[in-house]
């Protein structure tokens, strides 16, 4: 077993893990994140992305003993359920979900999609989401939500 | 769906990820894991030993030597294809880096992984054939190089021994007169594709093509060379009517691809053709032009 020391949603995180284990599965099982959804686990959904160190990466495809020293984001750490963040709010009133299972996943692509660029045309959009599967919306929706927000100051934070 | 138990070794340096290399019986590097992971995770890969060389800093970043680029192996996909002078130094690079797989698969993927895995519809390793590049392997016993031709042996398989580590990739530095570019075709945007095709071509100070190279994939077991299709074209100051069309027919006739899920082998040789054609007039245009940034 390794410790590993990393920050989470801004706060201190260690855990003991054997090498095999996977970022996603220490954030659902060890550290009651439950918010980065476990689905297809070879990488090409995009439901457990994370951000680390501000870069969005799929957690299934990352080891534990691979995130010491660095900043890990999850969905618990964008809005609240009393005060959304401004892409989940964006993505409600578009109805950019149903069932809900990608949409973690789908805010935190689109968070870093916000931070590297404010301004994303509709193409640039649908590029950036690409890595995202929604079995629910068709996905015009999610893009029509990012579209409405694309250039406005909420859309960072 | 969970890695089976393996041993893991953070290196900090080259020599401790060649030496960790160098005691194992079945070892794998980890680079960006993007590759390697899900096969782990499907149980298709079961190494002993996991050699992490992502904190390994002398594999990050390129350099100029001698008229070559060498990049180091760890250099991401997204870096590659964002970065200001990896565009201006070696544009064709960045557009090559852009086409791979999602953002999220380009924040982590690797250079050098995606040339050590030798996927046959990777698009890295052709584009390393086409620039008629080499890589540079690293063990115990000090450094080799090896040309991209002498490297792909089979589906997934170089002549890499499971004792070397690919520590950095070279390709020769864009010239003036330098034109490239890789066309491939997806189903959906990110997706593997099922077929490409590269052309990088030099034309002198009066516009005559004076080198042309040709590369696949998705057209074969491996990469494949399919210079040999392109020479008609050499001594040529324009790309006259019809002569596009004319290397897709050759690069169809000279490429043997096999039929899988994807595709037929029939449509990847129709679509080699149409790709081919696309690539050599973005090319020869772009080595035409004086201010090729890999934008255009």
């Amino acid at each position: 077993m390794t410790g590993v020391r990393f920050s989470l949603n801004g706060e201190a995180a260690e855990v003991d893990v054997e090498p095999r284990e996977l970022l996603l599965d220490t954030l659902r099982d060890r550290l009651a994140m439950t918010g980065t959804h476990a689905a297809c686990e070879q990488g090409a959904c995009g439901a457990c992305t994370v951000l680390i160190d501000g870069n969005g990466v799929r957690s299934c495809l990352m080891f534990t003993v691979q995130v010491g020293g660095s900043e890990v984001r999850t969905i618990e750490g964008v809005g609240s359920p009393g005060s959304l963040h401004p892409i989940q709010q964006a993505l409600s009133e578009h109805h950019g979900l149903q069932c809900g299972f990608c949409t973690p996943g789908i805010v935190l692509t689109a968070l870093e999609l916000f931070e590297t660029d404010p301004h994303p045309s509709r193409q640039q959009i649908v590029e950036w989401m690409s890595g995202n599967l929604c079995r629910c919306t068709g996905y015009i929706n999610i893009i029509s939500a990012l579209e409405a927000l694309a250039g406005t100051a909420e859309a960072r934070s | 769906m969970k890695p089976p138990r393996f041993d893991y070794v953070a290196a900090g340096t080259v020599a401790e990820a060649v030496a960790a290399l160098a005691d194992a019986e079945d070892a794998r590097v980890l680079a960006g894991g993007q590759s390697l992971v899900p096969l782990m995770n499907l149980r298709l890969a079961r190494p002993s030993l996991l050699v992490d060389v992502n904190g390994v800093a002398a594999l990050s970043g390129f350099e100029v030597r001698n008229g070559t680029l060498r990049f180091g192996a760890m250099c991401r996909h997204r870096f590659l294809e964002t970065d200001p002078d990896v565009r201006e130094r070696a544009p064709i690079v960045a557009e090559t880096a852009g086409l791979i797989g999602h953002v999220h698969i380009r924040n982590r993927g690797t250079l050098g992984g995606s040339i050590a895995h030798a996927d046959p519809v990777a698009e890295l390793p052709a584009l390393l054939v086409a620039l008629g590049g080499q890589v540079v392997a690293s063990s115990t016993a000090g450094e080799r190089t090896i040309p991209a031709a002498e490297l792909f042996e089979g589906p997934f398989t170089t002549s890499l021994e499971p004792s070397e580590l690919l520590s950095a990739v070279e390709i020769p530095a864009h010239r003036q007169g330098d034109g490239g570019a890789f066309s491939e075709f997806v189903l959906r945007h990110g997706d593997f594709a099922t077929a490409g095709v590269a052309v990088i071509l030099h034309r002198d100070g009066s516009g005559t093509c004076d080198a042309l190279r040709v590369a696949g994939c998705g057209l074969g077991p491996t990469p494949v060379d399919l210079s040999a299709a392109g020479e008609f074209l050499l001594g040529e100051s324009a790309l006259g009517s019809g002569a596009a069309e004319e290397l897709g027919s050759r690069v169809a006739a000279a490429a043997e691809p096999t039929g899988d899920v994807h595709g037929s082998a029939k449509y990847r040789r129709e679509l080699a053709a149409v790709l081919a054609a696309d690539a050599v007039r973005r090319a020869w245009a772009r080595a035409g032009s004086s201010d090729w940034s890999g934008r255009g």
